[in-house]
């Protein structure tokens, strides 16, 4: 921004604020609508402020699954388990395949090279959704519904990631590589000691896009998951919206969306001082 | 410290050969420095012998062993790269020693090494920053350092000073050359910059198109050239080339100037004379029309044609000569001695 007068400084900032306000104010009524009690959530107007019943809301998600007579649900503690288990699993296991497919479509020089980078390639236009049904039949035949494994093997092939770091594995100076030669570096170890380490800053926001993707998947655990042990906490958030004539307690509900956002949250923010300072340090 | 030995080494990349039969004898402790216009070859004869390209035909020998098939790392050469190449996530101090590590050599030899090239280098201070924090000769210096810590039996350069600024270029000339007397050890150092070429070569080897031009010593090659390639090659402002058709001891340039030789050659030759050489001289039997005068400080270059020809001339006079010569014609005397020709056909030195 080259912008220096002051009421232009002024506007801007303006204009953020009511942007941040804008996203800010429905996460703000979530957090509200989750420490009253029912009563006052279900008589208008709706309150802006918080309540005095957080404690008791909270831990009724957390440990118990929701209030006696608004309809039972597993603890929200055991689906953040499993829905952390999930995403943390599908983030390391796409970096560590995409990481390694890229290291060899871009260092080594092996017959049908081309057609592995365009078979991987190919992959982007064939997500979880388009081949859902027969993804499903091959993790039933091998016994692996309600399973961790289950739920997270089949998205763990990422070309996106591959891509990814392809790219950056190519602006990397060939003279690198031919440094590590000269001291003796084995290609593992290259990829150890130089390659991994270079590459994390890609390592970290990727992280972040990942595990937000793998906390948000719904299509697959719902079908998957028939066990409510396994259960991730996407699927028992939309549970708990009440249908037909039943009552949701809506200060739990809220509870357990403002639980389900902390995760994410964290990582963000957790992830956030790795490429903040990746971007600082990145010269190659 | 050994010596190295290419013989008739071939390398094409797909169908263009770009080395052609070229054999080459380094002496133990020489620096060989391999000059060349841009794609003549010069780096990937380097990096034969470092072995990161292989070979089409030919063997590479290092101490009378024949190391074609060895890895980089077993031929126990060292290189620093035009780029430095230093790892960006390690310090300097990790830099130099990991390639120690690698060949798990014990902690305490690897902190004396590494030490040791520091104190040679000027880096101590310097050991726990990363290569981004360091300028550009720094990071130099460390990619040096990298190669000493080794004890490689050669160093091989390859256009090691080409990202660096003019001034900087000059001191760490003169670092290298210092640096490669005191260690002794064996070197090949690749450049295109004449000036590094001359200051630092034991000998130096002149490539064209991936062919050896000239292998010799800096005032070998500067005084007698034994092509015209090289004779235009080496030396700044370049060698004039005229045309000239030589018998009996004289040779008749193509405006009808003659110039005298003491070669018994007869028939069509290129005459080369280097600019320095020219003098103002009256009486002086090469007419020049001026047509512009650039003054560098401690000499004047005077461009102009050859009176009655299309051919130019640059002459370098010593001192400073007035501008208001442009558009005249002056005289020059040409020193007969220093002149160089060479054969029409075959571009081979006569004299």
């Amino acid at each position: 921004m080259v912008e220096k007068k002051k009421s232009g400084y002024w506007l801007t900032h303006a204009g953020l604020i009511i942007g941040v306000l804008f996203i800010f104010f429905p996460v703000w009524l979530t957090f509200v609508a989750s420490t009253v009690n029912q009563e006052e959530i279900i008589n208008p107007p709706l309150p802006l402020w918080p309540g005095t019943e957080i404690f008791e809301n909270y831990y009724h998600a957390l440990f118990k699954g929701g209030r006696e007579g608004y309809g039972s649900n597993e603890p929200v503690i055991n689906m953040l388990i499993n829905s952390s288990i999930m995403a943390l699993g599908i983030t390391i296991g796409k970096i560590a395949i995409s990481l390694l497919s890229a290291f060899a479509i871009v260092y080594f020089r092996f017959p049908f090279r081309k057609t592995c980078f365009w078979l991987i390639f190919m992959t982007l236009m064939l997500p979880v959704e388009v081949r859902i049904v027969p993804t499903y039949e091959v993790v039933a035949n091998l016994n692996l519904l309600n399973s961790y494994t289950g739920l997270i093997f089949p998205l763990i092939a990422s070309a996106t990631a591959t891509f990814l770091f392809r790219q950056f594995f190519m602006t990397i100076p060939d003279e690198m590589v031919e440094a590590a030669r000269m001291d003796g570096c084995s290609p593992m170890r290259f990829f150890k000691d130089i390659l991994i380490p270079i590459s994390k800053t890609n390592i970290a926001a990727l992280f972040v896009i990942l595990f937000i993707y793998g906390w948000n998947q719904y299509l697959w655990p719902l079908l998957m998951t028939t066990d409510p042990d396994m259960k991730t906490i996407v699927i028992a958030l939309d549970a708990m919206i009440p249908a037909g004539d039943d009552f949701a307690h809506w200060p739990t509900v809220m509870a357990t969306a403002m639980l389900a956002m902390l995760p994410p949250i964290a990582v963000v923010i957790g992830m956030q001082k790795f490429f903040v300072k990746g971007l600082l340090e990145s010269d190659k | 410290m050994s010596e190295i030995k290419l013989e008739n080494l071939k390398k094409s990349f797909g169908k263009t050969e770009v080395i052609h039969d070229l054999s080459i004898d380094v002496k133990d402790g020489e620096l060989i420095v391999i000059v060349g216009p841009s794609g003549c070859g010069k780096s990937t004869l380097l990096r034969m012998v470092a072995g990161l390209e292989d070979a089409n035909q030919g063997n590479v020998l290092i101490d009378g062993k024949k190391v074609n098939e060895l890895e980089p790392m077993e031929r126990n050469i060292a290189m620093v790269f035009q780029n430095y190449a230093l790892y960006p996530h390690m310090t300097v101090f990790e830099n130099m020693a990991y390639g120690l590590k690698i060949a798990k050599i014990p902690k305490e030899e690897i902190n004396s090494r590494v030490q040791k090239a520091a104190d040679i280098l000027e880096l101590d201070q310097l050991l726990e920053r990363k290569p981004n924090q360091l300028s550009g000769g720094q990071r130099q210096r460390v990619a040096m350092g990298r190669a000493i810590v080794r004890n490689p039996v050669a160093f091989l350069f390859d256009e090691p000073l080409s990202n660096l600024d003019a001034k900087l270029r000059v001191q760490m000339r003169l670092e290298i050359k210092k640096l490669q007397t005191q260690l002794k050890t064996t070197s090949l150092y690749v450049t295109h910059d004449q000036v590094e070429a001359m200051t630092l070569a034991d000998r130096m080897i002149v490539m064209n198109q991936g062919n050896v031009e000239h292998i010799g010593t800096p005032l070998e090659v500067y005084t007698k050239p034994k092509t015209l390639f090289t004779a235009q090659f080496i030396g700044s402002p370049a060698m004039n080339i005229l045309s000239g058709d030589c018998q009996k001891g004289q040779i008749s340039l193509s405006n009808g100037t003659t110039l005298k030789t003491n070669s018994n050659h007869s028939g069509k030759v290129n005459v080369g004379l280097r600019p320095e050489d020219f003098i103002m001289d009256d009486n002086g039997s090469i007419k020049l029309k001026v047509e512009l005068v650039e003054l560098i400080g401690a000499n004047t270059l005077i461009h102009g044609k050859l009176e009655n020809s299309n051919e130019v001339l640059v002459a370098s006079i010593a001192g400073v000569i007035s501008e208001d010569k442009v558009g005249k014609n002056i005289n020059l005397a040409f020193k007969d001695d220093k002149l160089h020709l060479f054969n029409a056909n075959t571009d081979l030195r006569i004299n």
